[in-house]
C-alpha cells in the first residue's frame, strides 16, 4: 500500500514539474520575445519565402526554423505567438473562472429561483455547439483580442458553473455550514467565508484546465481566420497557413503545432496533477 | 409509470431549452454590424433594390416581429431561405446532415471500440506494466483536443506517410449512383465496396481525431468501474465455476460496470458532434459544420439559425436517448 | 485417500505472512469445519483452494491436492476446469453473490452448459429439480427473476442449489449464514446439512461459530494467525480441547448449542501466549 502511494505521489510530482517547466519556459519566451526573435515577426521578404529550417539544404541561418510563403520567420512568429496565447490564457481563463464559479456558487448555495435560472441557462448553453458559438460571437463582435476573450468567457463559463454548483450544494449540506448559521452568520458571509475556501481547490484545478482550453479556442478561431487579424503572429493563424501549404513547406505547420501541443498538454497535466495533489486520499 | 412521467418531464425541459437556443441565436446574430443585404447586391444598386430585397427576407420588420415569423415558419417546417444560395435552409441543412451524422457515428464507434479494448486490456492486466502504459496513454489522449489530433494526423498520415486522404468526403472522380446523402451506408447496401473504401479512407482521420479524446475517457472510466466490479462476490463466484478471466470480465463484470460509462458517453457524444464543426473545416469535409462556418463568414443569417437549431435538436435528443437507454438497461429501474 | 489435501501451504501479502505452513485434509464425504477468529486466515484457505485469492496475495510454498492432482502445479486453464468441475463455493453474502444484471436461471445453468458441456434443456431440468430440492416454490418463475426481486434467504437457497448443480465432490462454504438473520440461519444450515447428506459431498465449512460446528461437522481445524493450532474431531474438541487457545475459544462461547450466542472474545492473555508460541516456532524453522 505504502509503496503504491509513494509511486503515485512521485508520478504526480514529475507531472507537475514537467508541465510547470514548459509553461515557465513559455512565459520567459513570451517576455523576452523581442530579444530572442531573430527577425521582426511581421516583416515579409518575398526573396526569403519558404526557406527550410536550419538543418536542411538551402536554409538561411537568419531563419533558423524556416520561413513561410510570405518570407516571415517561423521562429520569431512562434515566439511572439506565445505572447498572444498566454495573454488569452490568463485573461480569458480568469474572467471565465470568476463569472462561472460565481454563478455556480450562487446557484449551488442559494438554490431557489437563482438556481432554476442559472441551471436553465447552463442547459441551453450545453445545447450549443461551442466552436460554432464562438465563431458566431467573433463574427458579431468583430475580430480582435477583446472579442476573443469575451467569446471564450461566454462559451465556457458553464464549465465552471456546473462543477462549482454541485460542489457548493454538497458543501452546503455539511455540518460546519449549519453551525455557522446557528452562530448567526449572514448567508452571503457564509458563502464567502465558509463555502468558497472549500471549493477553492476545485476552482484552481478548473482554472488551470481552462487556460489550456482558452489557448486552443484562440488557435481554432485564428485557424478559421476570425481571430486577432491575419497578420498578427498567432499559433492558430500560422497553423492555418501551414495547413494550406503543407505539401510545399511542412515546417510552417510543424513548429507552431508542436508548441501548441506541448502548451495544451502542460496546462492539462498541471490541472490533473493539482487535482491529485489536492486529493486528500493521496495527500 | 414513473418512467413515462420522467420521460415527459424531460421532453418539456428539452423544448424549453430549444426555445432558449432559438431566442439567443436569433438576437445574437442580429447585432451583426455588416448588412447581409448589401453583400448580395452588385455595387451601385439603388435604394429601391435594397428595400425590395429587405422586404423579401423580412429584414424591414421589427426584431420581435421577425422572430415570430421565423418561429411560426419553424413550426411549419420552414426555416427560411438561405441568403447566399437562395435555397430553402431546410433542404440545404438536411442535404449536409448525413455527412456529419456518418462522421460522428463512425467516430463514436471507433471511440467505443478503442476505449473498450483499452479498458478490457487494462483490467485483464491490472497491476502490471500494461496497465501503467495504458494509463499514461489515456492521460495524454485526454489532454489533447480533437483539433490538435486532426492536425497531427494530417502531418503524419497525409504528408509524411500519405496513406489516407486529408480533404473532402469522397474522391471527386468517382461517379456516385446514390439517391440519399448517406453515402457510407448506401454504398454498403449497394455493395459498391470501391466507393465505400474511398469514403472510409477520407473519413478515417477526421473520425479518429474526434474519437481519441472520447476513447480515452471511456477507457479510463470503464476500467475504473470494471476494477471495482472485479472484487464483488458474484465475480469471485463465477471464477470458481471454471470460467476464464476474460469470460468473467465480459459476462459478469461488464454488464454492471457499463452503466456509468454509458451516461458519460452520452454527454461526451454531444461534445464530439460539436467537435465536427472544426474537424470538418480542418479536413474540408463537406458536412454541416463546414457549411456553418461558411454561413457565418457570409453572414447568411437564416442558414446560421437553421444549423444552430439543428445542432441543438441533435444534442438534446442524444441526451434524452441516453437517459432512456439507461432506464431500460438497468433492471432495477425497469422493474422499479 | 483424501479428496482435498493441503500440505505446508504458505502465503504472503508483501512480506506479511497470511498463511503459515497450513496442512489439512478433507476425506470424501467428510464435513470439516475451519474455525478461527476474523483475520485467522480461514477464508484465505478457501480462496486458495478455489483459486480466487486477491492479486496482492502470493502463495509462497506448499501444495493443494484436489482429487489427487496438485492445483499449484497445473496450468491456469486446466486448474480452472478441474475446480469448476469438482468443487464449488457457497458464498458468504447472498445479496452480492448473484449478478444483479442477469436473470437467476442462466446464472445457475450456464456453468453446466459452458464448462461441463451439458445440453441446455438438460441443465434447465436439473436446476429446476435442485431448486425444488432447496424448497423454492415455483422454480420456473424464480429462474426468470432478477436477483433484486428475491429475498436474502431465497437467494442463499439459490446459491446452495447452484453449488450442488454440477455434482461437485467438494463444497467450500464461506460463512454462508453470517449475512442472514437468525431465523433464516437455522433453515439454511439444516438445508446445507440435508443437501450434503443426500449428495454425499465433502464440505469444508468456514466459520467462527462453534454452535454451527457442533451441529453440522464431524472434524475441525482451528486456526490462529494463519497457522493450524489443532486438528481434531468435533466430539473430541468439545469434550477436551487439546490446545489452550481452543479451550479459551470454547469458554468464550456462552452456550455452544445456541447459534446466536456466538460472540467470541478470547482472553488477551491466551492470544498473547499463542502468539509467543507461533513466534518461537517460526524461529526454530530455518528461513
Amino acid at each position: 500500500m505504502a509503496d503504491g502511494r509513494a509511486a503515485a505521489k512521485r508520478q504526480i510530482n514529475s507531472r507537475l514539474w514537467l508541465s510547470g517547466s514548459w509553461l515557465l519556459l513559455l512565459v520567459i519566451a513570451a517576455l523576452a520575445a523581442p530579444l530572442l526573435a531573430p527577425q521582426d515577426p511581421l516583416a515579409q521578404d518575398l526573396f526569403a519565402s519558404r526557406l527550410p529550417p536550419l538543418w536542411q539544404a538551402g536554409a538561411d541561418p537568419a531563419y533558423p526554423l524556416g520561413s513561410d510563403s510570405l518570407g516571415r520567420d517561423v521562429l520569431s512568429r512562434t515566439l511572439y505567438g506565445a505572447r498572444i496565447a498566454l495573454v488569452v490564457a490568463l485573461i480569458a481563463g480568469s474572467c471565465t473562472c470568476i463569472l462561472g464559479a460565481g454563478l455556480g456558487l450562487v446557484a449551488g448555495y442559494y438554490r431557489g429561483w437563482a438556481d432554476l435560472l442559472i441551471s436553465r441557462f447552463i442547459e441551453i448553453w450545453m445545447a450549443f455547439p461551442p466552436v460554432l458559438f464562438a465563431i458566431l460571437l467573433i463574427a458579431v463582435m468583430g475580430t480582435g483580442l477583446t472579442s476573443i476573450i469575451v467569446a471564450i468567457v461566454v462559451i465556457d463559463w458553464t464549465r465552471f458553473a456546473r462543477v462549482i454548483r454541485a460542489e457548493a450544494m454538497s458543501q452546503s449540506a455539511m455540518d460546519y455550514v449549519a453551525s455557522a448559521k446557528v452562530a448567526g452568520r449572514k448567508r452571503f458571509g457564509i458563502m464567502v467565508v465558509e463555502i468558497l475556501p472549500n471549493v477553492l481547490p476545485t476552482i484552481v484545478v478548473l482554472l488551470t484546465l481552462e487556460m489550456g482550453i482558452a489557448v486552443i479556442v484562440e488557435a481554432i478561431l485564428s485557424f478559421v481566420n476570425l481571430s486577432i487579424s491575419t497578420d498578427d503572429p498567432t499559433w492558430g493563424s500560422m497553423i492555418a497557413e501551414g495547413r494550406a501549404s503543407i505539401h510545399q513547406s511542412w515546417w510552417v505547420l510543424v513548429f507552431p503545432l508542436i508548441t501548441l501541443f506541448l502548451t495544451v498538454l502542460s496546462f492539462s497535466q498541471l490541472g490533473e496533477g493539482l487535482k491529485d495533489h489536492f486529493d486528500p486520499v493521496l495527500r | 409509470m414513473t418512467l413515462i412521467r420522467t420521460f415527459l418531464k424531460r421532453l418539456v425541459s428539452m423544448l424549453i431549452t430549444l426555445i432558449g437556443v432559438a431566442v439567443i441565436v436569433f438576437f445574437v446574430i442580429r447585432i451583426v454590424p455588416g448588412n447581409p443585404i448589401a453583400m448580395m447586391l452588385p455595387p451601385g444598386a439603388g435604394e429601391e433594390d435594397i428595400a425590395r430585397l429587405k422586404a423579401l427576407y423580412g429584414f424591414d420588420k421589427t426584431l420581435p416581429e421577425q422572430f415570430l415569423i421565423w418561429g411560426k415558419g419553424i413550426l411549419a417546417g420552414d426555416f427560411g431561405t438561405s441568403i447566399t444560395t437562395r435555397q430553402p435552409v431546410m433542404s440545404l441543412v438536411l442535404g449536409r446532415l448525413p455527412a456529419t451524422l456518418e462522421l460522428s457515428i463512425m467516430a463514436l464507434v471507433m471511440a467505443v471500440a478503442l476505449g473498450g479494448a483499452l479498458a478490457l486490456a487494462g483490467t485483464r492486466q491490472r497491476g502490471g506494466k500494461t496497465e501503467a502504459v495504458i494509463d499514461v496513454t489515456n492521460g495524454i489522449s485526454l489532454s489533447v483536443p480533437d483539433f490538435l489530433w486532426g492536425l497531427l494526423f494530417i502531418l503524419l498520415f497525409g504528408v509524411l506517410w500519405p496513406v489516407f486522404h486529408i480533404s473532402g468526403r469522397v474522391s471527386p472522380a468517382l461517379d456516385l449512383p446514390f439517391v440519399t446523402n448517406f453515402y457510407l451506408f448506401e454504398s454498403l447496401l449497394r455493395l459498391r465496396f470501391d466507393i465505400w473504401l474511398d469514403l472510409v479512407s477520407h473519413m478515417f482521420m477526421p473520425a479518429l481525431a474526434l474519437a481519441i479524446p472520447l476513447a480515452a475517457i471511456i477507457a479510463q472510466l470503464l476500467k475504473q468501474s470494471l476494477k471495482e466490479t472485479m472484487h464483488l462476490d458474484y465475480v469471485t463466484l463465477a471464477r470458481t465455476k471454471g470460467y476464464s478471466e476474460t469470460h468473467v470480465i465480459l459476462r459478469e463484470a461488464l454488464p454492471n460496470a457499463i452503466l456509468p460509462t454509458l451516461t458519460l458517453v452520452g454527454v461526451q457524444f454531444t461534445f464530439l458532434i460539436g467537435g465536427t464543426v472544426i474537424i470538418e473545416r480542418l479536413f474540408s469535409y463537406e458536412g454541416l459544420g463546414n457549411m456553418a462556418i461558411d454561413a457565418v463568414i457570409n453572414r447568411d443569417l437564416p442558414l446560421i439559425q437553421g444549423i444552430v437549431i439543428l445542432f441543438a435538436v441533435i444534442f438534446t435528443s442524444v441526451n434524452l436517448l441516453v437517459d432512456l437507454t439507461y432506464a431500460l438497461l438497468n433492471p432495477r429501474l425497469r422493474h422499479g | 485417500m483424501s479428496f482435498l489435501k493441503l500440505e505446508g501451504l504458505s502465503a504472503q501479502v508483501g512480506a506479511l505472512p497470511i498463511l503459515r505452513d497450513v496442512s489439512l485434509q478433507v476425506e470424501v464425504g467428510e464435513v470439516r469445519a475451519l474455525v478461527g477468529e476474523s483475520g485467522a486466515g480461514k477464508s484465505m484457505i478457501g480462496k486458495a483452494i478455489l483459486g480466487t485469492l486477491p492479486e496482492a496475495i502470493r502463495i509462497t510454498g506448499g501444495s493443494i491436492h484436489l482429487d489427487g492432482e496438485n492445483l499449484l502445479a497445473m496450468a491456469a486453464r486446466e486448474r480452472r476446469h478441474l475446480i469448476g468441475a469438482k468443487a464449488a463455493l457457497i458464498p458468504q453474502d447472498p445479496l452480492t453473490a448473484l449478478n444483479p444484471a442477469r436473470r437467476v436461471g442462466p446464472q445457475i445453468t450456464n456453468r453446466l452448459v459452458d464448462i461441463l458441456g451439458w445440453r441446455r434443456k438438460q441443465a434447465q431440468a436439473r436446476v429446476i429439480e435442485l431448486l425444488d430440492e432447496v424448497h423454492i416454490p415455483a422454480p420456473e418463475r424464480v429462474m426468470r427473476a432478477y436477483p433484486h426481486e428475491l429475498s436474502g434467504g431465497m437467494r442463499q437457497r439459490i446459491l446452495i442449489a447452484s453449488a450442488f448443480a454440477a455434482q461437485p465432490r467438494l463444497i467450500v462454504a464461506d460463512e454462508p449464514t453470517t449475512a442472514l438473520d437468525v431465523t433464516v440461519q437455522k433453515q439454511i444450515l439444516r438445508l446445507i446439512r440435508d443437501m450434503q447428506q443426500r449428495h454425499g459431498t465433502a464440505l469444508l465449512f468456514v466459520t467462527h461459530d462453534l454452535g454451527v460446528v457442533s451441529k453440522l461437522c464431524q472434524s475441525m481445524t482451528v486456526l490462529y494467525g494463519g497457522k493450524v493450532l489443532e486438528d481434531t474431531t468435533v466430539d473430541e474438541f468439545f469434550q477436551s480441547p487439546a490446545h489452550v487457545y481452543s479451550a479459551a475459544l470454547l469458554a468464550a462461547t456462552p452456550k455452544y448449542t445456541d447459534p446466536d450466542g456466538s460472540l467470541m472474545s478470547v482472553p488477551e492473555a491466551v492470544t498473547r501466549s499463542v502468539e509467543a508460541e507461533i513466534a518461537a516456532h517460526d524461529h526454530r524453522r530455518p528461513g
